[in-house]
C-alpha cells in the first residue's frame, strides 16, 4: 500500500547544528500524526522538507507514493499538501474572508478579469468555511487586527480552503489561550473530519495530543527519538524526562 | 455616497466640454489624459508594492511602434496604429517581465531603469531607423479611413483619451478587485504564502507587470499621435521619475487620482511656466513634500478624507 506522506532517510544540517538526521517516517490517510519534541529539534524543519521548501542534503519525500522532493512548495501544495504556520503568514493588508476568498481563486484558477473576487460563487463556501471556525465575526476585519489565536485559525483555514489531502499545522495552538486550547482543537479536528483532511500536527500541549492525535511522533535534535500511539509514547520515560518534562 | 460621486460627476462633465467653453485648454488636457493613463500603469504596480523607474520606456515603444507602423504602411488608420502600438508594449512588457518580475523593491525599481535607459540609448545610437535625438514623427492618420483637418482630429483625439481613460481606469479598477488582481495585491504582503496556495509569485507579478505595460503604451501612444512626433526623450529615465511623481501626488494606489494627478500636474506646470521659469518644478516640489509629510494618500486620500467628514457631519444632523 501507498502511504499518503512518506520520507526516507531525510539528512539536513545548519552549519554545526543537526536539523535532520535520517528521518524516515510514514503517515497513513485518516490517522493525524502528532509531532512532539523540544524547541531546536527540528520538527518545523521536517514540515520546510516535505512541502519542498528545504532542499534534504540526502533522502528523499513521496506523496502518494510519487517522489516530490526536488518539487517546489507550489508544486507540492498542487498536488494537495497545504500548511499552516508556526507564525501565520496571512495577507496583512486583506479580511479574513478575503485570505479565503484569495486561497480559492488560487485553488480554482479564477480568471475572469472584471468580476470582483469577493462576488464569486466560493464566497458561500468560505463563509461556511469561517462559520466552522468560530471566526463568522472575524470576516470582514483586516487579518492585522485580529488576535493572535484568531490569525492562526485564520491560516488553518486558508490551508483548508485549498481542499488538501494532508494538511501540515505547527503548532496550532501556539498563541491560543490555554483555557480556548481545547476548545480551537475540538472546532479544528471536526473541520479536518468534514473536509476529510489528514493532519500533521507540532504541538507541545500533551493533553491535546492525548486527545486527538491518532499517532505521534517524538523529535530530539534532528532524529525521531520513538513513535507509537498516544499512550506507548505518554508513557515512556524517555519522552517524559526529554520533552514533557522540559515544556512542563 | 450621493454625495460621493458628485464632485467626480461635475468634474466629468465640465471635462467632456472642454472643447466647447475652453478650447484652448483642450490639447493640454489630452496629454494630460495620456499621461495619467500611462500613470495607472504605475498606479497598478504600486498596489503589489512595487515602484517602477523605467516605466516610460513602454510609452516610449507604443508611440515609437505607433510611428513605425505609420513609416511602413503610409496612411495607415488610427485603429491600426493603436493596436500596434500597444501590441509593441504588451510584447516588450512580457519579453521584460519575464526577467524583471522575480525582483522587488529597489533592484526591480533600477532593473527597469536599466531597460528604460538601454531603449534610450538605442533610439540615440540607431538614427538611420529611428531618426535619433530627432526622433520619429507621427503623420495624422485617418480616423476610421477618413481624413480629418487637424481641428477635427484633435478633437477626436481629445475624446479619444477621455473614453480610454475611462474604460481603462474601469477595468484597472476592477481588475485589482478580481481573483488576478487580488492575487498580485498579494505580493505586497506575502509571498511565502502565495507560494503555499500553489501559485508562483513571479507569474503573479507578470500579469499586473503586463497591464502596467499595456496602460504606458496606451498613454505614450496618444501622446505621440497629439503631439506628431516621438523622440527618445520619451524613454528617459526623467519621464518615468515624472510618472511615479504623479501617481504619488494623486494618491499611491488610486486609479481616479492618477488621472487628477496628472491633470493637475500638467495645469501647474503649464500655467505656472507662462507666469516664471522654473517655478513649475518649486511649486509641485513644494506640493509633493506637504503630500508625503501630511496626506500620504495623495490628493485621492485628501478627497476621501473630506468626503467622510461631510457625510459624517450628514449623519450626525439627520
Ligand atoms: N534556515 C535555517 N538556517 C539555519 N538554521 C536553521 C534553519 N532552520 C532551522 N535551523 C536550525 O535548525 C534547528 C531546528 O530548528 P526547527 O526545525 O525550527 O526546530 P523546532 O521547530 O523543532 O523548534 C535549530 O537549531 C534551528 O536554529
Ligand atoms: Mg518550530
Amino acid at each position: 500500500m501507498t502511504h499518503l506522506l512518506e520520507t526516507k532517510g531525510l539528512e539536513i544540517r545548519f552549519g554545526g547544528v543537526v536539523a535532520a538526521d535520517n528521518i524516515t517516517l510514514q503517515i497513513d490517510a485518516g490517522k493525524n500524526l502528532a509531532i512532539i519534541g523540544p524547541n531546536g529539534a527540528g520538527k518545523t524543519t521536517f514540515l520546510n522538507i516535505c512541502t519542498g521548501w528545504l532542499k534534504p542534503a540526502s533522502g528523499k519525500v513521496y506523496f502518494e507514493g510519487r517522489d516530490v522532493t526536488p518539487l517546489s512548495p507550489r508544486a507540492i501544495t498542487r498536488l494537495g499538501v497545504a500548511r499552516a504556520f508556526q507564525i501565520p503568514q496571512l495577507f496583512t493588508e486583506h479580511t479574513a474572508l478575503e485570505n479565503l476568498l484569495i486561497a480559492t481563486a488560487a485553488r480554482d484558477r479564477l480568471r475572469n478579469p472584471i468580476r470582483a473576487l469577493k462576488d464569486t460563487r466560493q464566497r458561500a463556501e468560505m463563509m461556511h468555511l469561517l462559520d466552522m471556525i468560530n471566526c463568522t465575526d472575524a470576516a470582514h476585519q483586516q487579518v492585522d487586527e485580529l488576535s493572535e489565536g484568531q490569525r492562526k485559525l485564520i491560516d488553518i483555514a486558508v490551508a483548508l480552503a485549498l481542499r488538501p489531502k494532508l494538511l501540515l499545522m505547527d503548532e496550532p495552538t501556539s498563541g491560543v489561550a490555554s483555557s480556548e486550547k481545547f476548545d480551537v482543537m475540538e472546532i479544528l479536528v471536526k473541520a479536518l473530519a468534514e473536509a476529510e483532511v489528514t493532519a500533521v500536527f507540532v504541538e507541545h500541549d500533551m493533553g491535546i495530543v492525548e486527545r486527538y492525535a491518532d499517532e505521534v511522533a517524538v523529535w530530539n535534535m534532528g532524529k525521531i527519538e520513538l513513535r507509537g500511539t498516544p499512550q506507548e509514547v505518554l508513557e515512556h520515560p524517555d519522552v517524559i524526562r526529554d520533552v514533557i518534562g522540559e515544556v512542563a | 455616497m450621493f454625495i460621493r460621486i458628485t464632485i467626480p460627476t461635475l468634474l466629468l462633465m465640465v471635462l467632456a466640454l472642454v472643447p466647447f467653453v475652453a478650447p484652448g485648454m483642450q490639447v493640454l488636457l489630452t496629454l494630460a489624459l495620456a499621461k495619467g493613463i500611462a500613470v495607472m500603469g504605475i498606479t497598478v504596480l504600486l498596489r503589489s508594492g512595487q515602484v517602477s523607474f523605467g516605466h516610460a520606456l513602454y510609452f516610449a515603444i507604443a508611440a515609437y511602434g505607433g510611428a513605425f507602423t505609420l513609416m511602413l504602411m503610409p496612411g495607415a488608420d488610427l485603429i491600426v496604429v493603436f493596436v500596434f502600438g500597444i501590441i509593441a508594449a504588451v510584447l516588450s512588457g512580457i519579453i521584460v517581465g519575464l526577467f524583471v518580475a522575480r525582483y522587488r523593491f529597489i533592484f526591480f525599481a533600477m532593473l527597469n531603469l536599466a531597460f528604460s535607459m538601454i531603449f534610450w540609448s538605442i533610439l540615440e545610437k540607431f538614427y538611420h531607423y529611428t531618426g535619433g535625438a530627432d526622433g520619429m514623427r507621427l503623420p495624422r492618420p485617418t480616423v476610421m479611413w477618413i481624413e480629418l483637418e487637424r481641428g477635427a482630429y484633435e478633437l477626436v483625439m481629445f475624446y479619444l483619451a477621455l473614453a480610454l481613460a475611462l474604460g481603462l481606469g474601469w477595468f484597472s479598477m476592477r481588475w485589482l478587485d478580481s481573483p488576478t488582481g487580488q492575487l498580485f495585491r498579494t505580493i505586497k504582503t506575502n509571498e511565502t504564502r502565495l507560494q503555499y496556495l500553489g501559485m508562483s509569485p513571479q507569474r503573479v507579478m507578470l500579469t499586473g507587470y503586463v497591464l502596467s505595460a499595456l496602460l504606458c503604451g496606451v498613454g505614450g501612444i496618444i501622446m505621440g499621435l497629439v503631439q506628431g512626433v516621438v523622440t527618445p526623450e520619451y524613454a528617459f529615465w526623467v519621464r518615468s521619475g515624472e510618472m511615479v511623481f504623479i501617481a504619488v501626488l494623486g494618491g499611491a494606489g488610486s486609479v481616479p487620482g492618477a488621472l487628477v494627478g496628472a491633470a493637475i500636474y500638467e495645469i501647474v506646470r503649464t500655467y505656472a511656466s507662462a507666469f516664471a521659469g522654473d517655478i513649475w518644478q518649486l511649486v509641485l516640489g513644494t506640493f509633493l513634500l506637504i503630500i508625503i509629510l501630511f496626506a500620504p494618500g495623495g490628493i485621492a486620500g485628501i478627497y476621501s478624507g473630506v468626503m467622510d467628514r461631510i457625510a459624517g457631519k450628514k449623519e450626525e444632523g439627520e
